[in-house]
């Protein structure tokens, strides 16, 4: 794949500046500015959920979440601890019971 | 076992229809959803259009944004287009404007000549490359795991495979000039976490690999340039690897003389250190490594999930599947439960990275139901197992794909 490509090259060279110049124009690459969608959505309200909409919204958007399978309090409790820990997430400590006891309520009672 | 997100084809179809006649109503497209096969869980989807650049896609994650190719996009399409291709970043923080005069590309570290080059001289002044190659997340297809794993809740759409232009990313370092002792290159991009002291994300490849004239800086991706959220101006391109080592915005290259410790490269996209990284459920007792080389897959791309098809008579399929670090050597298909396979005719080769498209013919000689298997055998005669993979971060899922048929 490599050497076919190549051999176009050398034929572009060897054919001359106008196939050249129009290669040269078809990779003129051009500013880019987009909007990207953020998310207004919020975790439905219950015991915990201020806190799951104060800090877990931080860093992403619910929905996610919202999809993750059924897991226990202990797994989701295991979630949040790797939010905090590995990825720095500003969740006080005294706060990870309350999240992942809500995280867990949420889809049993769904 | 039946896992063919093909099983809501229709409805997706539907749907996006629904879209394409309600566009002009705006608040309508968000009424859109698809229903993803998963074994138990939440199954529903938005279909999503007001991502940049981005045709309807399968809305995972707004936040950063996880998008997921609708399949049907990979019937009949060896290439998979760019406005359809999937998106998955790690961390929110993403350049909405990149000034193509203004952007550099930095290479540094254990270098002679450091380089910081523009665009117009990367695109103009470094030998032009091609490659077809398919970039396909680590976790694609992990909703299918049983018993199901926490993360991106993904169909089987978290892969596309494009033709990508650029140059090697050999040509770059002996630009720069590797000074003897080096021995990994880091890669990093223009996005960035958003709480301090978070990791930046960035990944890296062994010396040897980061100079073996494959690994690619691409700058334009099926005769574009790349849309932004995957990874404009600049992209790395690992072929045969799992794309989170796809460094995307790529603008600083750092050749290190030490292993490197960061977070994503040391910690993160481990699997266990045992074929086809499978576990079984519960055990630790593991050793973890960095995730690399991908696994051969296949799909039937063109029959929904209990289609109905006519009995004694030939009915068309056809679908892809890629070789994972290799070529596809051979596709099966299997319509008794894998008791006998069938090869399947192979499209055009476009190269050991890349897509193959498969296209047969099966006949169900009896009415009622049947189960349609489709098996990839790579190049280095590597085939795709009868029974899934577990792991706890849900990576590498290659299992052979089943499809419900009912032959009336």
């Amino acid at each position: 794949m490599l050497n076919r490509f190549l051999s176009i090259v050398l034929t572009i060279g060897i054919a001359g500046s106008a196939v050249a110049v129009r290669a040269q124009d078809a990779l003129v690459l051009k500013t880019v500015t987009v909007d990207i969608p953020t998310s207004d959505r919020m975790f439905p309200s219950g015991p915990g959920s201020d806190a799951a909409n104060g800090y877990c919204l931080v860093c992403h958007s619910a929905g996610m979440v919202l999809t993750q399978p059924h897991m226990n309090r202990s797994a989701w409790e295991a979630e949040v601890n790797k939010m905090r820990t590995a990825y720095k997430a500003p969740i006080p400590e005294e706060q990870v019971q309350a999240i992942a006891s809500y995280l867990a309520g949420l889809q049993n009672i769904k | 076992m039946i896992s063919n997100f093909t099983a809501t084809r229709r409805q997706i179809l539907r749907q996006l229809g629904m879209a394409g006649a309600t566009l002009m109503s705006g608040s309508a497209l968000a009424d859109s959803f698809v229903d993803l096969p998963f074994a138990s869980g939440p199954r529903q989807r938005s279909i999503t259009t007001t991502f940049p650049q981005k045709r309807p896609m399968i809305l995972q994650r707004t936040r950063p944004p996880l998008l997921e190719t609708p399949f049907e996009a990979f019937d009949n399409a060896v290439l998979t287009p760019n406005d359809l291709f999937y998106v998955r970043w790690h961390w929110a923080d993403i350049p909405t404007e990149i000034d193509s005069d203004g952007f550099r590309l930095h290479v540094r570290g254990h270098v002679s000549h450091a380089q910081s080059l523009t665009l117009k001289e990367i695109v103009n002044e470094l030998p032009r490359v091609e490659l077809t190659a398919v970039n396909q997340c680590s976790g694609n297809s992990r909703g299918y795991f049983e018993p199901r794993v926490a993360g991106g809740e993904w169909s089987n759409g978290a892969m596309g495979n494009a033709r990508w232009t650029g140059v090697r990313l050999k040509d770059m370092l002996d630009r720069a000039g590797v000074k003897p002792g080096a021995i990994q290159v880091r890669f990093n991009g223009l996005d960035g976490p958003v709480v301090p002291d978070a990791p930046d994300f960035m990944k890296s490849l062994d010396i040897d690999h980061a100079r073996d004239g494959e690994v690619m800086i691409a700058y334009a991706m099926n005769g574009e340039q790349l849309p932004l959220l995957n990874g404009f101006p600049l992209r790395l391109v690992v072929p045969g690897w799992y794309a989170t080592y796809w460094v995307k915005t790529l603008n600083d290259i750092e050749v290190l003389t030490e292993p490197d410790t960061n977070y994503w490269t040391a910690t993160a996209y481990r699997i266990p250190d045992t074929p086809g990284a499978n576990i079984a459920p519960g055990d630790t007792e593991v050793n973890l490594v960095p995730i690399s080389r991908m696994v051969p897959r296949s799909f039937m791309t063109n029959l929904v999930d209990g289609a109905r098809v006519q009995a004694g008579t030939a009915t068309r399929v056809r679908g892809i599947a890629f070789g994972g670090d290799t070529g596809v050597k051979q596709v099966h298909v299997s319509t008794d439960a894998g008791a006998t396979w069938k090869p399947a005719a192979l499209g055009a080769d476009h190269g050991k990275y890349s897509f193959r498209q498969w296209d047969t013919r099966i006949t169900l000689s009896h009415a009622g139901e049947h189960l349609l298997m489709v098996r990839c055998t790579n190049s280095d005669g590597v085939a795709q197992p009868i029974t899934p993979n577990w792991n706890p971060a849900g990576f590498m899922r290659n299992v052979v794909e089943c499809t419900k048929l009912v032959a009336v």
